[in-house]
C-alpha cells in the first residue's frame, strides 16, 4: 500500500520541504471559490438539459424543460455571489465592467455574465412563461396582478399568433443559448486552466472538463429536483422522461470521467519540472478527494450503476432510488471536482518544494456559513420562482400550440 | 435524386419557401457561427501578435531611457536581513508579510537541498541544525518581485490596478485594486502575496516612491556587502550594466518567457 495513504500528512515532517515566507498564511482563494465554478456549472448544465427539448427535440425529457430553465435562473441569480464575498474591496466590483482590463481573462466576467443572464435566461424564462403570467394575472389579487404584469412588461396578448411568436423567440434563444451556457462555464476553466505558473491548473484541457462536468451536474441537480419536487407536489414521475434522463446523465458523465482521467494521466506522464510537488498531491493531500470522491464516487460508480440500469430489469420504484443516489453523488464528485481544481491547485507552494495549507473557518467572510448560505439561496429562489411560474404545466409547447405555430 | 420528386411540392407553391421559424433558426445559428469565428479571429490576431513581440523583440531594446531593475550577487549574500528589515519599516509591510525575503540553500553531501527562510530571514538565518561535515555547500538566495516586462500578473488583473511604469517597475494602485487575488495566483514567483491591512494585493514596487526621486530602493541602501545592485538598465555606463555585461547573469525560471529582469550571478541549479 502506499506509504503516503496511511498517513499523508508525514510528508509535512519531511525535512527537504520549504514553502515561501509568504505562503506562511494558507491559500488565497478558499471555499467560495471552489462554489463559484460549481454554481456556473449547474446553470450552465440545466440550461443544456433544457436545450435538448427546444433545439434537438428530445422530447422525452419535455417535463423538466421549464424547472430546468428556472433552475438555471435560479442559480445564475446567485452565481457572482462567492466572488462578491471573496473580494477584499466588494465596493469597487463593478470597475471589472466600467474599466476592463482587455489582457485579463477574469475581466470578460462581467460581460458573459451579464450576456446570458440578460440576453439569454431572462429572455428565454419570459417568453416560456408569459403566456402563465397574463392567465395568473387574471387570478391573483391586486399586489401579485402588479407584480405579474411589471413581469410580463405589460403585453398581455395570449392570442395563437402572440404565442406562436413567444415558441420561435424561444427557439432563436435556445439556439444562441447553447454557445452561451458553452462559453459562461468554458471561460470559468480558461480562468484556471490560463495560469501557466500553476501546473495544477495550466492545461487546455481544463475548460473542457469544466464544461463537461457542468453538463454532468446540471443534469444530476435538475434530476434530483424533479424527483424531490414530484414527490412533495405528489405528481407520479414519468419513468420515460427519467430513464431518458439517466441515459443522458450516463454518457456525459462517460465523457466527463475519460477527460478528467486523460487529464491526470497526461499531467503525470509529462512529468515537467513540477512532477514530484504533483504526485505528492494527487498521492498525499488530494488522494481521497480526487481517487475517492472525484473519481470513484461521483464518477466510476454513477456511470457503471447507470449503465447496469439500462439492462437490468428493475421496479420503477427501484429505479427511481437508484436514479436519486446516482444524481447526489454526482453532484457530490462534482463539488470534489471543483474542490481539488480550486484548493488542489494552490496547496502546492509555488517553489514546487513544500505545501500551502488551507483553513476552513466556520465564521467570517470566506467561512463555512457563508459557503453554506450562499449554496442554500438558489434553493430559496427557485422555491420562490417555482411560486409565481409554476413549471409542472408543460407551457405552451408545440403541441398546445396551433397548427399555424408548426 | 429523381427530378419528378419535387415537382409536386414545387407546385404546390407552399413547402418550397423557408417559415419564418425556420428562417429565424437558420439566422440565429448563422449568427451565433459568424460570432464565435469572428472571436477566434480576434483571439488568434491578438495571440499571434504577442508571440512575435515575445520572440522578436531583441533583448536590449528598452522602451524608454529609464529602465530600472536589480541585479544580485548570490555569492557576496551574507544573509544577515538587513534589507528584509530595511523593506519592511520603508513600505510599512505587515507582520509576516515579505517584499523581499532570504532563503538559505544548504545542499548536502548526499545530495537532499534544504531550504529555509525564517521571518523571510529578517532575523538572519536559521539554527545550523546540520553538522558541517554533512553540507557539501551553502548558500543565500535574496528574493523580490522580478519586475517582468511581460508579466502575467499584470496581464491577469481585471482592472489595470497593478501595471508596468514607464521607467519598468510593475507596482500596484491600492486605491483601485478590487482584491480579487488574481494576480497572485498567477504570479510563477510568489512574489505576491495578500495585504490583509489594505485588503487588496502588494508587492515590491523597487521602492517607486524612492526611485522616482533619484534615491536607492531600502534594500539596496541597507545592504552592507553591496549584494544587491541597483540602476537604469537602459543607460551603458550605469552600475548595473557593468554588472551584467561583467558577469553571467540569470533570471529565475527563463522558460516562462515573464521578461524578468531581476539578474542573478551565480543562480545554480538548486534554486527554486
Amino acid at each position: 500500500m502506499n506509504p503516503l495513504l496511511m498517513n499523508p500528512m508525514s510528508l509535512l515532517a519531511q525535512s527537504n520541504l520549504y514553502a515561501l515566507p509568504n505562503e506562511q498564511h494558507g491559500i488565497t482563494w478558499g471555499i467560495l471559490i471552489v462554489l463559484y465554478p460549481y454554481l456556473t456549472g449547474l446553470v450552465a448544465g440545466a440550461f443544456i438539459l433544457a436545450s435538448l427539448v427546444r433545439v434537438f427535440n428530445t422530447e422525452a425529457v419535455r417535463p423538466v424543460y421549464r424547472l430546468a430553465l428556472l433552475t438555471a435562473l435560479a442559480f445564475l441569480i446567485c452565481a457572482p455571489m462567492p466572488l462578491l464575498c471573496h473580494l477584499g474591496h466588494p465596493e469597487r466590483a463593478l470597475q471589472i465592467m466600467m474599466t476592463p482590463h482587455t489582457t485579463s481573462a477574469m475581466a470578460i466576467f462581467g460581460f458573459v455574465y451579464a450576456w446570458y443572464l440578460m440576453a439569454v435566461l431572462l429572455l428565454e424564462v419570459y417568453f416560456d412563461f408569459r403566456k402563465d403570467m397574463v392567465l395568473a394575472c387574471e387570478k391573483s389579487g391586486p399586489i401579485m396582478r402588479l407584480v405579474y404584469t411589471v413581469l410580463t412588461l405589460g403585453v398581455k396578448d395570449i392570442s395563437p399568433k402572440a404565442l406562436a411568436f413567444d415558441d420561435k423567440a424561444e427557439r432563436f434563444l435556445s439556439v444562441i443559448g447553447i454557445p452561451s451556457a458553452v462559453l459562461l462555464h468554458g471561460y470559468v476553466g480558461f480562468i484556471f486552466g490560463s495560469l501557466a505558473g500553476n501546473p495544477w491548473w495550466s492545461s487546455v484541457l481544463m475548460p473542457v472538463i469544466f464544461l463537461l462536468s457542468a453538463i454532468v451536474s446540471g443534469i444530476a441537480m435538475v434530476f434530483l429536483l424533479h424527483m424531490i419536487t414530484s414527490w412533495f407536489k405528489k405528481i407520479p414521475l414519468d419513468m420515460i422522461c427519467m430513464n431518458a434522463i439517466g441515459r443522458i446523465l450516463m454518457f456525459a458523465l462517460i465523457f466527463d470521467l475519460t477527460l478528467e482521467t486523460l487529464d491526470i494521466v497526461h499531467r503525470m506522464y509529462e512529468a515537467g519540472e513540477w512532477v514530484d510537488i504533483l504526485r505528492l498531491l494527487s498521492s498525499g493531500y488530494l488522494y481521497y478527494t480526487i481517487f475517492g470522491v472525484q473519481l470513484f464516487l461521483g464518477g466510476i460508480v454513477p456511470v457503471i450503476t447507470l449503465a447496469v440500469m439500462q439492462a437490468a430489469k428493475m421496479s420503477n420504484v427501484v429505479k427511481i432510488r437508484y436514479y436519486f443516489v446516482m444524481a447526489i453523488l454526482v453532484q457530490v464528485g462534482v463539488f470534489a471536482m471543483r474542490w481539488n481544481v480550486v484548493i488542489g491547485g494552490q496547496l502546492s507552494s509555488k517553489s514546487f518544494r513544500g505545501m500551502n495549507h488551507f483553513n476552513l473557518e466556520l465564521f467570517g467572510r470566506e467561512g463555512f456559513l457563508m459557503f453554506a448560505t450562499i449554496l442554500s439561496l438558489p434553493f430559496i429562489i427557485l422555491f420562490v420562482l417555482t411560486k409565481m411560474l409554476p413549471p409542472w404545466k408543460s407551457g405552451h409547447g408545440p403541441e398546445e400550440l396551433p397548427a399555424t405555430a408548426a | 435524386m429523381n427530378p419528378e420528386e419535387n415537382t409536386p411540392l414545387t407546385d404546390s407553391g407552399e413547402d418550397n419557401t423557408m417559415t419564418r421559424s425556420e428562417f429565424l433558426a437558420a439566422t440565429g445559428k448563422s449568427v451565433a457561427l459568424i460570432g464565435i469565428g469572428a472571436a477566434g479571429y480576434a483571439s488568434w490576431n491578438s495571440l499571434t501578435s504577442r508571440l512575435a513581440k515575445r520572440e522578436m523583440t531583441p533583448i536590449k531594446q528598452y522602451p524608454n531611457t529609464t529602465w530600472y531593475s536589480m541585479a544580485i550577487d548570490i555569492q557576496a549574500c551574507i544573509g544577515c536581513g538587513k534589507c528584509v528589515e530595511a523593506c519592511c519599516a520603508e513600505n510599512d509591510v505587515p507582520q509576516d508579510d515579505f517584499r523581499t525575503w532570504i532563503e538559505r540553500y544548504r545542499i548536502k553531501k548526499d545530495g537532499t537541498v534544504l531550504i529555509d527562510s525564517p521571518n523571510g530571514g529578517k532575523d538572519g538565518p536559521g539554527p545550523d541544525d546540520v553538522p558541517e561535515d554533512q553540507i557539501e555547500k551553502s548558500f543565500f538566495m535574496p528574493k523580490l518581485c522580478n519586475q517582468c516586462d511581460d508579466s502575467p500578473c499584470t496581464r491577469a488583473c481585471p482592472v489595470g490596478a497593478t501595471f508596468l511604469t514607464p521607467e519598468g517597475a510593475v507596482i500596484v494602485d491600492y486605491d483601485y485594486c478590487i482584491g480579487c487575488g488574481y494576480c497572485i495566483q498567477a504570479c510563477p514567483y510568489g512574489s505576491r502575496f495578500w495585504n490583509a491591512k489594505k485588503q487588496t494585493a502588494d508587492k515590491c514596487t523597487l521602492c517607486y516612491h524612492r526611485i522616482t526621486k533619484g534615491k536607492l530602493p531600502a534594500c539596496v541602501e541597507v545592504c552592507p556587502v553591496k549584494a544587491r545592485i541597483f540602476g537604469n538598465l537602459a543607460d551603458e555606463k550605469s552600475e548595473i550594466s557593468k554588472f551584467c555585461r561583467e558577469n553571467a547573469v540569470v533570471t529565475l525560471r527563463p522558460h516562462l518567457k515573464t521578461g524578468a529582469k531581476v539578474m542573478y550571478k551565480g543562480l545554480t541549479k538548486d534554486v527554486v
